[in-house]
């Protein structure tokens, strides 16, 4: 039984310059205990995604359209308040990207920290705090003891997103949704909350959706990964597989771009184009006008659609699919 | 040989820290930035990276003087900044311009892509008002932004979206050192690909200067000639991009260069780290002699006395005592 199912996700904002499809049509599965990266083009729709699952899109001009997510028996997209406030913040939590919009500025940590608890369990506050201190050690802030009492300016970026990490992990979630947690953190402290979340794991089956643009992160901690580009998953794998067989173009383009992999000095590749205009769909597959592999079987009325490549594997180019590339 | 354009001498800046909630007390401070002192010439790019809470962030908001100096002198073509008066430093600001962190906290909420790009530009009178959507236009366009995005409000916009406004914003006026602080952390690898080719070739065309900030060690390889590592407020390895990531003497650099996530799988989960045993220090109160030596280790009796300072050693400069036998 997985632990989160998503079926035709549709997220569309509706503004003044017209639709925008942010997120249109995205179906997965989470299994408890298991790690899924995503990964995918800045405005992708990566985190329209989540906050669909969170109840957090705006509204107006968000509206969700069409989809179910089934959460335990609950489908989270259409679910009564009661039902809501019982999962959101304590069954389910989500780090945020931003780490600054999403602490208060005018509260202390300490406050911030030991909400949730308050809010869901039967605590005393003196017991909250102790928890919200082990919580602070454990995402590696020196001091805690003192700087628990700060406000959320006084820390530095790397500590404020550890604040956040700290807030998400503290109810002990079945399912945390990380938001780039770890972009602002240098890599020693990163490797440390990325075993901390793989201990919690253990420990409780905690089920994670990963989204980041750190290709080294995804292949040290994430059991599968799909990759995401206007609105859609082109490709969804193992990790092994993503990284090793990679078949999308875009999935290729976006390899090819890793630094790390290029000559020091040179001119780093890139993907040509800018990217799609969500509020204007093109006919075909929206990656089409970037794609080196582009033909006009690519820009016709045809939507390209996630296939079997096996088992673990699927991807949506039409070219690859009919065995062309 | 390319001139100095930015000198920081024996910069400090120190936060008191209070404690108690109801009678704040001072009981401390925390030394942010503890005595830098660094060059950069015209052209450079100084790749500056250092542990979460090192005093990055600090360095380069004091070196824009957004907040007190302590102790030290910060120098612009000769400019002392510290000693600038608020109209001076309006004037220096043209020539010195900073990405922030957080795009989210530095975007005005109710400003649009056009208006908050096209005021710098009319403040400074670079171009007329005629001209001015046009030029926003390009300057977007240089981003990977369309200029059909210019009438959104930041809140519209992906997190990446939104740095690309800020790093617009910061190249409008065209200045002479830029201070990236983590600029691309939050961008998709082929974004943040374009951005670095962007950031490369306004060094090698209009001669910026660039101190960037960032926790990914391929990409300030990549794109730095020379490499600063910070630990605790102070630097304690300067060398070339080269010599610091691919030959690291400090064994705080040797650690934070085996962490390095690499992007394959396999590698990955064989990989040793130089796992660094216990806490990072705390700022409020450093420890003794070399503020690493709790968790060096290599560290001996010695280390916990001695207070190590930049010497050259192996083409760079290096703070350990140990250098030559480790
Ligand atoms: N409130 C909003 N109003 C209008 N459009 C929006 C709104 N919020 C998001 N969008 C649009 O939805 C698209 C998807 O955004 P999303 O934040 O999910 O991207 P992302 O994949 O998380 O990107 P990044 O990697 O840059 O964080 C973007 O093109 C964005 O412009
Ligand atoms: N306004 C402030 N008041 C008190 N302490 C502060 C303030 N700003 C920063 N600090 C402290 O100064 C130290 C350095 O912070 P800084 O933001 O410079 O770190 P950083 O190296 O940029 O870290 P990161 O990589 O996490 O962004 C931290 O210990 C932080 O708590
Ligand atoms: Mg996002
Ligand atoms: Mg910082």
């Amino acid at each position: 039984m997985s632990l989160l199912s998503v079926q035709d996700l549709r997220t569309y904002f509706h503004t003044r310059n017209g639709i925008y499809r942010a997120v249109d049509g995205v179906s997965f599965e989470l299994n408890a205990g298991e790690t899924l990266g995503i990964v995918g083009e800045s405005g992708s729709g990566k985190s329209v995604t989540c906050y669909s699952l969170m109840g957090l899109i705006p509204s107006p001009p968000g509206r969700i359209e069409s989809g179910k997510a089934m959460f335990d028996g609950v489908d989270l997209l259409n679910c009564t308040p009661k039902q809501a406030r019982s999962i959101r913040g304590k069954r389910i939590n989500m780090i945020f990207q931003d780490p600054m919009t999403s602490l208060n500025p005018y509260m202390r940590i300490s406050d911030q920290l030991i909400e949730p608890l308050m809010i869901h369990e039967d605590i005393t506050k003196a017991d909250a705090l102790k928890q919200a201190l082990e919580m602070l050690d454990a995402v590696g802030i020196n001091d805690a003891s003192s700087r628990i009492h700060y406000y959320p300016h006084e820390f530095s970026g790397g500590m404020r997103q550890r604040v956040m990490i700290a807030m998400a992990l503290i109810t002990k979630p079945e399912l945390l949704i990380a938001d780039e947690p770890t972009t602002a953190l240098d890599v020693t402290v990163q490797a440390q909350i990325l075993e901390l979340i793989k201990k919690m794991q253990k420990e409780i089956g905690m089920g994670v959706i990963f989204i980041t643009h750190d290709l080294g992160v995804v292949s040290g901690l994430c059991d599968r990964v799909q990759v995401m580009y206007g609105g859609r998953i082109v490709e969804t794998a193992d990790t092994r597989s993503l990284f090793y067989e990679p078949k999308h173009p875009y999935t290729r383009a976006l390899q090819k771009s890793i630094p790390s992999m290029q000559p020091k000095g040179t001119e780093l590749y890139t993907i040509e184009g800018l990217p799609p205009d969500l509020s204007k769909p093109l006919p075909g597959c929206s990656f089409a006008p970037r794609c080196e592999f582009a033909n006009e079987g690519c820009t016709s009325d045809r939507k390209p659609e996630l296939q079997d490549v096996n088992e673990t594997h699927r991807q949506s180019c039409l070219r690859v699919q009919s065995g062309e590339l | 040989m390319p001139e100095t354009i930015l000198e920081l001498q024996n910069l400090k800046t120190h936060f008191p820290i209070y404690k108690g909630v109801l009678l704040r007390r001072e009981i401390g401070k925390v030394k942010a930035v503890d005595g830098v002192s660094l060059k950069i010439k015209q052209g450079e790019v100084l790749g500056l990276v250092g542990e979460s809470g090192c005093g990055k962030s600090t360095l380069a908001r004091t070196v824009m003087q957004l907040v007190h100096t302590t102790e030290g002198t910060v120098e612009l073509e000769g400019r002392n900044l510290t000693t600038s008066s608020p109209s001076e430093m309006l004037e220096i600001r043209r020539d010195l311009q900073m990405i922030f962190q957080d795009p989210y906290a530095s975007l005005n909420p109710r400003s649009t892509v056009f208006a908050t790009l096209a005021e710098p530009l009319l403040v400074h009178k670079v171009c007329t008002k005629k001209e001015v959507h046009a030029r926003v236009g390009e300057l977007m366009e240089t981003v990977g932004l369309a200029p059909r995005f210019m009438q959104k409000y930041p809140h519209e916009f992906s997190g990446g979206q939104r740095q690309r406004i800020a790093i617009a914003r910061a190249l409008a006026l065209r200045p002479k050192v830029v201070l990236a602080d983590e600029p691309v952390s939050a961008l998709d690898v082929s974004i943040q690909a374009q951005i670095l080719n962007l950031l490369a070739e306004l060094v090698k065309k209009m001669g910026l200067s660039l101190i960037f900030i960032a926790h990914d060690l391929s990409v300030v390889k990549h794109i730095s000639d020379r490499v600063a590592v910070m630990y605790l407020g102070k630097i304690v390895e300067l060398g070339t991009a080269e010599q610091v990531i691919e030959n690291p003497v400090h064994p705080y650099t040797k650690a934070l260069v085996s962490a390095i996530p690499t992007a394959n799988p396999d590698e990955e989960r064989d990989r040793q780290r130089i796992v660094l045993p216990g806490d990072p220090p705390s700022p409020i109160n450093p420890p003794s002699g070399c503020s690493f030596h709790p968790r060096c280790p290599h560290a001996t009796d010695q280390c916990s006395i001695t207070v190590p300072v930049l010497e050259t050693f192996a083409e760079r400069e290096v703070s350990c005592i140990r250098k030559a036998e480790i």
